[in-house]
């Protein structure tokens, strides 16, 4: 998500004539999600301007992108009235097997070759819970919950545990590579990360996915009433393997990004890190039985459990407390999206 | 629905099979009295959060309890913290230990209300409201405890309850199987489980036949959360410790549990005696695994294949095709049901 963007949103949204802020936020929930972020970024700047240097808003940047991959993939799966907990197995079993097949047998792989192997390595891993989800007809949760442990112990028991801490030299340079450079005040130099690119791009694809193809037509349509949508000729499982692969190949994408930019791969990584992707989700304004939601939404909500997650040592309340007070954002969304469904 | 025996036979099956296995493969010693005491010390846990999950389950409607593990957690460290600031658990033992025992179960049912108003008074959905609760939980048991293991100490009776035996059982195992006979006579014969299951099958015309929707949520969910409370005294029993991510991996073992089950995801149908037999399933299974020194990273694997194979039993009906004289009556292939939305 750039600047920019927000601001468009920002100076688009009081443009309707008849303007009704209950209308705004029935419509587009992600406003609430927007303000809730803007009210905490004022808060945190006033209790600690350290907040608005650009050094911080570079690290929020940075730690966006995986959390965002994943964020775009769970999103689509929730609007098709889905959910998955695989994703951060897939992306973990993806980034470590790459490393290690790089790292000892094709040791000149380019980088672009390696990126777009993890992309097919978590598509396909995808591919493999979307069939089951279809065929098994049970709640994609249960199944995904299945999964996770299936794609994690394959890792851990089959692949290895060992910690690599030294990677391919072209891993490491494609996670140094500089998109925006410039000297702070204090004369540190702050890069923002070519790979922050990918997000928006991903962001853009996902977007148009979901709104100017006919698979999310019928992504939308199944997360409505799948009943209903496979009787209008939608074909499910084309829709779920879909769903799940892509959900898989950005999974795969965010993992071996990760890697790449923590320069190290550690295969206990990641796993764990699931609710709080969903809660980003979430927060953004996607309702958790499907149908509805937008990819800015997701982005907001991104950007405000990054935001969370960062600003509170920055304000002085201890880190211990980040589970509660994301576990409490989600309830508090959750409970303010559903009145606000009902006052429709 | 004689697919219920059906499930229950089959389970006892894999149980024997199970026994029978372990016995070939260690040359006996898998059925000495000293490791069934010992793998009976450690269903209740599991079994205790399976039940809690089990009736969650039945509501229907998605409903599905994520927040056990950091429940029973948090009542762990919660009441360790709050009991050991104003009693001593080495001066005080017996004062000690039941108040601590109190207030695991009642932090358990809190915690378990909290999930049912959530979930029937703000119309959440049950996923969501327990993905939070679970982070909430367990973000209150990390604030409480600084992050740290927090000590309990072995007081007489709070230890006793963790390690010794009554009747050649252990005690936990004992508290277990009564709280499981008192679930299982609770659905079997009270209005509540009939309106559970009821509920389950059909919430639309639940609610138009007037079925106290709120109460039975509620009171679902805080059963559940209490059934978390007792898990929670009875790992701090068994452990000298408790800490905020004790058993993470139990989230999906219980789920595993109520899946092998047969209890259906989709509600409705759930029987208290099969958790039962397939916690013990699992129990020995994992001690196998263990007799055949494979890593904790193989047995993560192995529950996520069983876990899917389950499901595809419950899918497409093997437990029938195991039991072929049963299933005599009825019509070959999947019943007729609507089909499902399957996400």
């Amino acid at each position: 998500m750039s600047p920019t963007q927000l601001e468009e949103l920002q100076q688009a949204t009081p443009v309707r004539p008849p303007f009704s802020l209950a209308e705004l936020v029935r419509k587009r929930p992600e406003t609430i999600t927007f303000t809730i972020l803007v009210g905490i970024c004022i808060a945190v700047s006033i209790a600690n301007p350290a907040f608005l240097q650009p050094s911080t808003l570079i690290d929020i940047g940075r730690a966006s992108v995986v959390m965002g991959l994943f964020a775009l993939g769970v999103f689509i799966i929730l609007a098709a009235g889905g959910i998955d907990v695989s994703f951060t197995a897939i992306a973990a079993f993806t980034m470590y097997s790459m490393t290690v097949l790089v790292q000892s047998y094709f040791p000149g792989m380019p980088i672009a070759v390696i990126l777009l192997l993890a992309t097919g390595g978590g598509a396909l891993l995808g591919v493999i819970n979307g069939l089951l989800v279809h065929h098994l007809k049970v709640p994609s949760l249960i199944v995904t919950i299945g999964t996770q442990y299936l794609f994690r112990g394959f890792l851990l028991s089959f692949i290895g545990t060992v910690w690599i801490m030294s990677l391919p030299p072209q891993m490491g340079a494609f996670g140094r590579l500089p998109l925006l450079q410039f000297e702070s005040a204090n004369g540190a130099t702050i890069t923002l990360p070519f790979y922050f690119l990918v997000l928006p791009i991903a962001a853009v694809i996902t977007w148009w996915i979901l709104n100017r193809t006919l698979m999310g037509r019928a992504i939308f349509a199944v997360g409505g009433n799948a009943n209903i949508a496979s009787r209008l000729g939608y074909d499910l499982r084309k829709v779920h393997v879909f769903l799940f692969g892509y959900a898989g190949a950005l999974a795969g994408l965010a993992g071996i990004i990760h890697v790449c930019a923590n320069r190290q791969a550690n295969p206990f990584d990641l796993v764990g890190t699931e609710i709080n992707v969903i809660a980003a989700v979430v927060l953004g304004g996607a309702k958790i039985t499907g149908g509805t939601g937008t990819v800015l939404g997701t982005m907001l909500g991104v950007l405000l459990i990054v935001v969370i997650n960062s600003v509170l040592v920055l304000v002085g309340i201890p880190s211990t407390w980040q589970r509660l007070v994301v576990g409490v954002f989600i309830l508090l969304a959750a409970a303010f999206f559903v009145t606000r469904q009902r006052k429709k | 629905m004689h697919k219920t025996s059906e499930q229950l036979i089959m389970l006892v099956v894999i149980n024997v099979a199970l026994l029978v296995v372990g016995a070939v493969i260690s040359g006996g010693t898998f059925l000495s009295l000293f490791n069934f005491q010992s793998m009976a010390s450690q269903v209740p846990e599991i079994g205790l959060l399976a039940i809690g999950v089990m009736l969650a389950m039945c509501a229907g409607n998605g409903g599905i309890d994520l927040s056990g593990i950091a429940l029973a957690n948090l009542s762990g460290v919660l009441s360790a913290v709050i009991v050991s600031s104003f009693l001593s658990a080495t001066d005080n033992e017996t004062a000690f230990s039941l108040t601590f025992m109190a207030m695991t179960v009642g932090i358990g049912l809190v915690g378990g209300v909290i999930n049912g108003l959530l979930i029937s008074k703000l119309n959440i959905t049950p996923i969501l409201c327990t993905l939070g609760t679970q982070m909430a939980f367990m973000g209150l048991a990390v604030v409480v405890s600084g992050g740290k293991a927090v000590t309990v100490g072995s007081p007489d009776l709070l230890s006793r309850i963790g390690n010794d035996m009554l009747l050649g059982l252990p005690i936990g195992f004992l508290i277990f199987a009564v709280i499981a006979a008192v679930i299982a006579a609770v659905l079997k014969f009270t209005p509540y489980g009939l309106w559970l299951m009821l509920m389950g099958t059909n919430p639309k015309a639940a609610v138009y036949a007037g079925f106290p929707r709120t109460g039975i949520l509620v009171a679902t969910y805080a059963i559940s959360g209490t059934l978390s409370g007792l898990a929670g005294m009875i790992i701090a029993a068994r452990n000298v410790n408790v800490k905020y991510d004790y058993g993470s991996s139990y989230l999906l073992i219980a789920i595993l549990v109520v899946v092998m089950a047969g209890v259906k995801p989709e509600g409705g149908y759930g029987r208290v005696i099969c958790v039962v037999l397939s916690a013990i399933a699992l129990q020995l299974m994992s001690s196998l695994l263990n007799f055949g020194g494979l890593s904790n990273f193989v047995r993560d694997f192995a529950w996520g294949l069983l876990l899917l194979t389950f499901l595809a039993v419950g899918r497409y009906d093997v437990a029938g095709f195991l039991v072929p004289f049963k299933g005599q009556h009825k019509s070959s292939g999947p019943s007729p049901q609507a089909p499902k939305p399957s996400n």
